[in-house]
């Protein structure tokens, strides 16, 4: 299985933070599985232009063809005016449609304050659900006061992130079995 | 209808395009070459002649995975090829060619073939010409509504004055040579969205629209669009062409053209799109109301009438080449469209 960790600002911590963390707990309770971040922060993507995702070069290339070669994905996004980042939303453009068809989604949010907690729900969600993502329902909304100094220190965030990292693989492996039972169906 | 020389009391015309896309055959692996697959289309046309089929087109697409970005040339040698089957383009990129240059040489091909050619213009939904030719795809949308209405001026008059942004302005051109009757059947390419008919519609052009998948209920609103815009610009819907067109594969029972097609729809898709064909949604697709035209040669012969029924096309399109189809069963599908698909079609449309 291929996963792949986006953390999708190019400024801040926190959000890289909580990627670093959700990376490690994926490595240490699923070793078999082929584990990729891509921080935004260490690559320059271009503005998506209407060309096809492999049509790009370098690190836009990279970073896209990354994303569609993986079974799942955890989007580790911060919460800028109310929405996602423009760097995040751009890697949705670059993408074709139906580019989640077949593929994982699950969401980690960081944000200033707990009044953004729905932020996930109305921006995010309705662009994967477009994008045909399976969606796992629940995220982890991390707050400005669960981090000090690049750590996180609230315990329910890290026992809420080792439950997502687990949704995460087991929703992959359903949604595996549900599509080798219905490919089974089929004689071509 | 006569204008584009279609008479619509002979029936339904059957048609096949190809993109002239040169993959790997999905289940060997191997790639013929460019030549060869240059030549097999060329060999296509002279089997589809004498199969009865109506027209042949050929497309450009100017990038890794095409063979025919010359197309006119490719046409060409068709018309030299064959002497009855209508020669069309599917499409011609207009946006990244000069009109003037376009109409000679579709008039040229006219004159070979004895008045048999035909131009779709289209603006291409693959960006590589734009790129490759120097074209700025931000003038996607008005470069090409300028340059089919100095194509549609080249083709209504005998000298043409005409000025714009995009070319150097014309004074009192004579172009040359002219087609055998004086004008050519130009269409407008349309991918399947009401704002693109409706387009063709304001400018009174014959509308060829791709319906590659899905329901045929969901174009059905392109084609009332379609002709509603003709009307309220002036023009008789009546005498203006609709012509649809669908990926195709026909075999003896379902199941041989399922599993004849989707290797090659599901590896065609991946190649030029980055995401294969699901197979869910293909499983449904021989149901008559899906437009993909895959099933026995009686629920092809279904699906066509469904769709004659909704829509009232003159002609129908399919494109049996796409993903790395292998000649052997092209040259089948020709032979069953020719043996049962045309006269089942014909005999129910024909007025």
């Amino acid at each position: 299985m291929k996963i792949v960790a986006l953390a999708g600002s190019i400024v801040g911590s926190k959000t890289k933070t909580a990627m670093l963390k959700t990376v490690e707990i994926l490595k240490q309770k699923y070793p078999q599985h082929e584990v990729t971040l891509i921080d935004l922060a260490e690559y320059t993507v271009e503005f998506s232009d209407g060309r096809s995702y492999f049509e790009y070069e370098g690190d836009t290339k990279y970073v896209t063809e990354t994303i569609m070669a993986a079974d799942a994905m955890i989007i580790g996004t911060p919460t800028f005016q109310a929405s996602i980042p423009a760097t995040l939303k751009n890697i949705f453009d670059l993408l074709p449609v139906n580019a989640f068809r077949d593929k994982v989604v699950s969401s980690i949010v960081t944000a200033g304050t707990a009044k953004h907690y729905l932020m996930v729900e109305q921006q995010l969600k309705p662009i994967l659900a477009y994008m045909k993502a399976h969606i796992v329902p629940t995220y982890v909304f991390i707050e400005e006061k669960d981090f000090l100094r690049k750590e996180i220190v609230n315990d329910d965030i890290l026992f809420r992130l080792e439950r997502l990292v687990e949704d995460t693989v087991l929703t992959v492996e359903a949604f595996e079995a549900i599509r080798r039972k219905k490919d089974e169906e089929y004689d071509f | 209808m006569e204008n584009y020389r279609i008479d619509p009391s002979k029936g339904m015309e059957f048609g096949l395009y190809s993109l002239g896309d040169h993959m790997p055959n999905p289940l060997t692996g191997e790639r013929i070459s460019a030549q060869q697959r240059i030549n097999e289309l060329i060999e296509a046309s002279k089997l589809a002649e004498q199969a009865g089929i109506d027209v042949f087109g050929v497309g450009e697409s100017h990038q890794t995975y095409f063979t025919t970005q010359a197309h006119t040339v490719v046409l060409g040698a068709i018309a030299q090829a064959t002497s009855k089957i209508k020669i069309t383009s599917s499409a011609t990129v207009l946006s990244v060619s000069d009109p003037v240059r376009v109409y000679e040489d579709f008039s040229t091909i006219d004159l070979i073939s004895d008045g048999r050619a035909e131009i779709v213009a289209g603006r291409g939904s693959r960006v590589g010409a734009y790129q490759l030719l120097g074209v700025d795809l931000q003038d996607y949308e008005e470069i090409f509504e300028e340059k089919l209405e100095l194509l549609k001026k080249l083709n209504e008059e005998e000298y043409v004055t005409w000025q714009g942004e995009f070319r150097a302005p014309l004074k009192n051109a004579n172009i040359l040579p002219q087609p055998k009757n004086g004008s050519l059947p130009i269409w407008r390419a349309v991918g399947g969205l009401p704002a693109s008919a409706i387009k063709a519609g304001v400018m009174g052009i014959p509308m060829m629209l791709t319906t590659l998948g899905g329901p045929a209920s969901n174009f059905k609103p392109s084609v009332d669009a379609y002709r509603e815009a003709a009307e309220q610009s002036g023009y008789d819907p009546k005498t203006l062409p609709i012509a649809t067109t669908s990926l195709f594969y026909v075999a003896e029972t379902t199941k041989e053209a399922l599993q004849g097609m989707y290797p090659h729809i599901n590896g065609g898709f991946l190649a030029i799109r980055g995401g294969g064909y699901p197979k869910q949604q293909f499983a449904q697709a021989p149901d008559t109301r899906d437009a993909l035209m895959v099933g026995s040669t009686q629920q092809i012969i279904e699906k066509m009438l469904f769709q004659y029924e909704l829509y009232d096309m003159q002609r129908f399109m399919a494109q049996i080449d796409f993903g790395g189809v292998p000649f052997e069963k092209i040259m089948k599908n020709i032979e069953i469209i020719g043996n049962d698909i045309i006269p089942a079609i014909k005999k129910y449309t024909a007025k």
